[in-house]
């Protein structure tokens, strides 16, 4: 185990590592969500609540049960299969108990499956060996990176819906180009902490 | 025959996965700093993509409609872990380049999209074609993001240094920005160049 501090992974996560902006993870849904911010926020939501209980989650799993029977090639299965499943009843408990949370984010746990975000983050926390509190500090900050990222680029996609934007760029190219000015911006952060 | 031809021409420009759909670009970008990392990556999806359509579309009878995502992902998950244990044997340094690059091939929206687009309703052996092309359209935009900022960033490709020594790295190129710009102008060129013959798709973008 690495000794760095649950705490300056979790900031490190949210500013210097941001998942978005470093990693490229999560992208797809980023691009085709970013266009609201009340939505934006949701998904960030439900993204950071996912993120923190599944990185708990998969550490358990892996080095609980995968590591003693030597199966840690089996790895990406397994994980995959927590995620969906974990989402699966998590949409479940909160379509029977809180109605009206469903409706807010309910529509957006499937589509957590499929974000590189989540699997990514269970997959970096077994690389870099961290252990079940570094995990968790991990998952809910590369949770509230992401959300963070975002809800500014929504906000920043809503100045921008009366800009002339060069044809070939409406859409996808121009979020991206807008993604890159904000990494920049994000590579200011880069000298308070550092991990990795 | 035919049908071969549109299906290559349709995964190479037309169609391409990149700068037509936006698709799989989350776990992909931050092998680009690097040409032989972007071959490697484009050469490990091109395998995923191929054969996890041939084995949807093999199996596509018996598959409940219900449980076909379930079973797609896991049919996927399976190639990726040959890919990842191959590199592990015999690329060790490419596997550790890669990181949990590899490992996120899984949720790479690509080889999903096709298996539910394509290889749901196809017959085997066209699936494998299709897969086998976008992986190459993908590749291909993949080496030219890698092929300009592995340029700019460290004056070389392949590794080999290609600009003298009065060139100064731009660093800003092997950061992530570069690659977010760099994805910004291939869709912005390649909207020039392969202009939409069918406007809105839609739905392309997950």
């Amino acid at each position: 185990m690495i000794e760095i501090n649950p705490l300056v992974i979790f900031f490190a996560s949210i500013f210097t590592n941001n998942m978005i902006l470093s990693n490229f993870l999560g992208m797809c849904s980023f691009i085709a969500v970013s266009s609201e911010i009340k939505t934006s926020l949701s998904l960030g939501q439900a993204v950071t609540f996912v993120l923190a209980t599944t990185s708990v989650l998969n550490y358990l799993v892996y080095h609980l049960i995968l590591v003693p029977l030597g199966l840690e090639y089996l790895r990406f299965i397994v994980f995959i299969i927590v995620i969906a499943a974990f989402v699966q009843l998590v949409e479940m408990i909160i379509e029977r108990y809180f109605e009206s949370l469903y409706y807010s984010l309910g529509i957006f746990l499937p589509l957590i499956t499929v974000n590189c975000a989540i699997l990514g983050v269970s997959l970096f926390m077994i690389i870099r060996d961290y252990d079940l509190i570094q995990s968790f500090a991990f998952g809910v900050g590369s949770g509230l990176g992401w959300t963070l990222a975002i809800v500014a680029m929504a906000g920043i996609r809503k100045k921008i819906m009366g800009a002339k934007i060069p044809k070939g760029l409406e859409g996808a190219g121009i979020t991206l180009i807008i993604t890159g000015i904000m990494a920049l911006a994000f590579l200011g952060f880069s000298g308070i902490v550092q991990i990795q | 025959m035919k049908e071969v031809m549109r299906v290559v021409k349709a995964g190479i420009y037309k169609d391409n996965p990149v700068f037509r759909q936006i698709l799989g670009i989350c776990s992909s970008l931050a092998v680009t700093n690097l040409l032989t990392n972007s071959f490697v990556m484009g050469v490990g999806l091109m395998f995923v993509t191929a054969f996890s359509s041939f084995t949807v579309s093999l199996i596509r009878v018996f598959t409940p409609k219900h449980i076909r995502m379930m079973v797609q992902t896991l049919i996927i998950s399976a190639y990726v872990i040959m890919l990842d244990i191959f590199l592990k044997a015999y690329f060790p340094s490419m596997s550790k380049a890669l990181g949990p690059y590899v490992g996120l091939i899984i949720t790479n929206c690509i080889i999903m999209g096709r298996a539910e687009a394509f290889a749901q309703n196809n017959k085997p052996f066209i699936s494998f074609i299709d897969g086998l092309m976008m992986g190459v359209g993908y590749t291909i935009v993949l080496m030219a993001v890698a092929f300009v900022r592995e340029l700019l960033g460290f004056g070389s490709l392949f590794g080999i240094q290609i600009l003298g020594d009065g060139w100064v790295n731009w660093t800003l190129m092997i950061m992530p920005p570069g690659a977010f710009f760099m994805i910004g102008i291939v869709i912005w060129a390649s909207s020039r160049l392969f202009p939409k013959e069918d406007q809105e798709k839609g739905g392309a973008k997950v």
